[in-house]
């Protein structure tokens, strides 16, 4: 549980080594944090993250565990490994894949892997994390959504059928967990330049790992559960996410 | 889950009037062993700041008071006790009938058992009066010096505000309070035993958030320091007015708003009084507001493995939970009492971190191999526990 001045106690980081998801834990890791968990697939990109969170606070032990983050059979064992050390005070979800260009092309298994990762998955976890912390009386979770589940690009079909996917059922899901002390954060990041998106043509309002950190980091100890980042987008989306089909279809942003 | 009846499983209250022994269920709390002890001419032989704390828990956190530097904790008097094991099989512990599940209760935090009741010594006072020197000291060395071994062993109770806030010169300027119960024969009244505790005043509900703020404390504390006299003054207080003043002032904490209070309690060892300069110093430059910061000098320890006063310096503060930067300013202070071979008061505790205990406590794995044997099941946890680890096996 958080101690007498907020500070967690323990952050777990689901997508051990996604940037957005370190620059977060980049600005919630201070000193009084006793416990930082990534888990993600690469161990050894793992230990490399662990060694640049390990350099901010000396009395933090910061440790990496592996899962295999398209694996929703998994989660309710991997959450209640990651608790045997003790309660989790906030968990980040940042596992996420994004495709090329057009990712919706069959064979290649994409589909499948895509809509495993970013929603079965994770709504599995999601499922985990709010039981066990239920359980503990309080935690919050931050899920990184994107602006996509708002309104579908024919440019990543896949990727925006997933992230409507488990952006809706978190929505229902805090709400659920309304009064029990757990609550979830709900990030909508738009066009982020990260290693997802290298050789991605950019999109407007295009932003930084950092920058999305520094939107979030505030909002981990507020009450809100939605955030957009940039801030802008949530007005941006609510104009585009009641355009016409028809304008949407002509605007150069497919 | 564990079900307990919610009816006293302890024995009921007794006073043997020659000899000042208490049997008492562990839910009694000292407020009312007070009322009925005092008038016949008994006091507790140690009392934390507040009254409203039960024997149980007195024995739990193993509670000290102004006397420590004297009398030791609450622990060291207590003749035996009745504790209920997660198993539901009752023991009587004491210090010559199973040591070491007596002392690993005695500051084991509730994690060894419920405690059902237990026998106590008190002492015998003639007045319900207490007999008060104050004078105030003007710096960090004059209220060191004054409370050192051999300046201080003079008074059964001794105890020094601080003003936090004051800098340069000043730095750790202070108010002792030194004294011992009165005398009947100094006490005019006609009953030199009367004790009528009463709650005086209550903080209003609607109190602003921030009224305790820098600005208002600062005022305070320079109005506190002024009207404490500059030469030494000996006069008669009662005994809430010397040991529980806050208990006087229902819903105290409503003064520090919604944010609330976070209480913070360290112990330096006795030769580490540059640490602690270092420590008063941190906190003085940083302008936290601590409206109750004392400093007391504590005497030996006693055998319990968990319990929080050993010989040396203990500086207790309250503060404003909201504080800005108060996580890294009570990380760094936290970290300099460490290395100092210093320790924090779990009673207290809502900062540390599992490893400050390790470091602190050096007897901790001991503790835990005790409790372990007494909950074979681990059947008992605390938030406390949870958040420290109390109960982990390896870490």
């Amino acid at each position: 549980m958080r101690n007498g001045v907020g500070v967690p106690q323990h952050i777990v980081l689901f997508g051990g080594t996604s940037e957005i998801g370190l620059a977060v834990l980049d600005g919630l890791v201070r000193p009084g944090v006793a416990r930082v968990t990534l888990v993600c697939r690469d161990i050894e990109a793992g230990e490399a993250a662990a060694g640049c969170l390990r350099g901010i606070s000396d009395d933090t032990q910061v440790e990496v565990a592996r899962f295999d983050a398209s694996d929703a059979s998994s989660m309710s064992a991997v959450v209640s490994e990651v608790c045997s050390a003790g309660d989790v005070d906030v968990a980040v979800i940042a596992q996420g894949v994004l495709g090329q260009g057009h990712d919706h092309a069959l064979g290649s298994g994409m589909l499948e892997n895509m809509m495993a990762v970013n929603a079965t998955a994770t709504m599995a976890l999601l499922i985990a994390l709010a039981d066990r912390m239920r359980a503990q009386g309080d935690g919050r979770i931050v899920l990184l959504s994107s602006v996509a589940a708002l309104r579908p690009r024919k440019s990543n079909p896949v990727y925006g059928a997933s992230k409507a996917a488990v952006d809706s059922f978190a929505l229902a899901l805090d709400h659920e967990l309304e009064g029990s002390g757990v609550s979830i954060l709900l990030v909508r990041p738009g066009f982020v330049e990260s290693k997802m998106t290298t050789g991605m043509r950019k999109a407007p309002f295009s932003t930084t790992p950092a920058a999305v950190a520094a939107v979030v980091v505030p909002a981990v100890n507020s009450s809100r559960s939605v955030v957009h980042a940039p801030k802008v987008l949530s007005l941006v989306f609510a104009v585009f996410r009641n355009l016409p089909e028809r304008v949407w279809r002509r605007l150069p942003l497919n | 889950m564990l079900l307990m009846p919610d009816a006293p499983l302890g024995r009921e209250f007794s006073l043997d009037r020659t000899t000042g022994t208490v049997v008492c269920p562990a839910g009694m709390s000292l407020d009312e062993v007070l009322k009925r002890t005092v008038p016949l001419g008994w006091f507790v032989p140690v009392t934390p700041g507040t009254r409203f704390v039960t024997v149980g828990g007195a024995i739990a956190s193993d509670v000290h008071g102004k006397n420590h530097h004297v009398d030791g904790s609450f622990g060291d008097h207590v003749r035996s006790m009745r504790v209920m094991l997660s198993t539901g099989e009752v023991v009587t512990l004491a210090p010559n009938a199973r040591p070491d599940w007596f002392w690993a209760t005695v500051g084991g935090m509730g994690l060894t058992g419920v405690i059902l009741d237990a026998e106590f010594s008190m002492i015998p006072v003639s007045s319900s009066r207490m007999r008060v020197e104050t004078e105030r000291l003007p710096g960090f060395d004059a209220v060191v010096s004054a409370m050192s071994p051999g300046s201080d062993d003079g008074y059964r109770y001794s105890v020094a505000w601080v003003d936090l806030l004051a800098t340069g010169r000043s730095t750790g300027r202070g108010v002792l309070t030194r004294g011992d119960h009165a005398a009947g024969s100094e006490v005019s009244a006609k009953d030199p035993l009367s004790y009528d505790p009463k709650v005086m005043l209550a903080a209003p509900s609607w109190v602003p958030s921030g009224l305790l703020n820098k600005a208002s404390i600062r005022v305070f504390n320079e109005a506190w320091y002024r009207k404490a006299p500059a030469r030494r003054h000996v006069g008669l207080e009662s005994i809430p007015a010397f040991f529980h003043p806050l208990d006087g002032v229902r819903r105290w904490n409503h003064l520090y708003g919604r944010g609330g209070f976070i209480q913070y309690q360290l112990i330096v060892p006795l030769a580490e009084t540059d640490v602690l300069r270092r420590v008063i110093g941190t906190f003085a430059g940083r302008g936290v507001a601590s409206f109750l910061a004392v400093l007391k000098r504590m005497g030996p320890q006693n055998p319990a493995p968990m319990s929080f006063p050993t010989e040396g310096w203990t500086l207790t503060l309250d503060m404003a939970a909201a504080t800005r930067g108060l996580p890294e300013l009570l990380s760094t202070v936290d970290a300099m009492v460490l290395d100092a071979g210093g320790r924090h008061y779990l009673a207290k505790d809502s900062h540390v971190s599992p490893v400050a205990v390790r470091r602190g406590y050096p007897r901790f794995g001991e503790w835990q191999r005790t409790r372990a044997e007494m909950d074979p099941a681990g059947r008992w946890n605390s938030d406390l526990a949870r958040r420290l680890g109390l109960l982990d096996r390896a870490r």
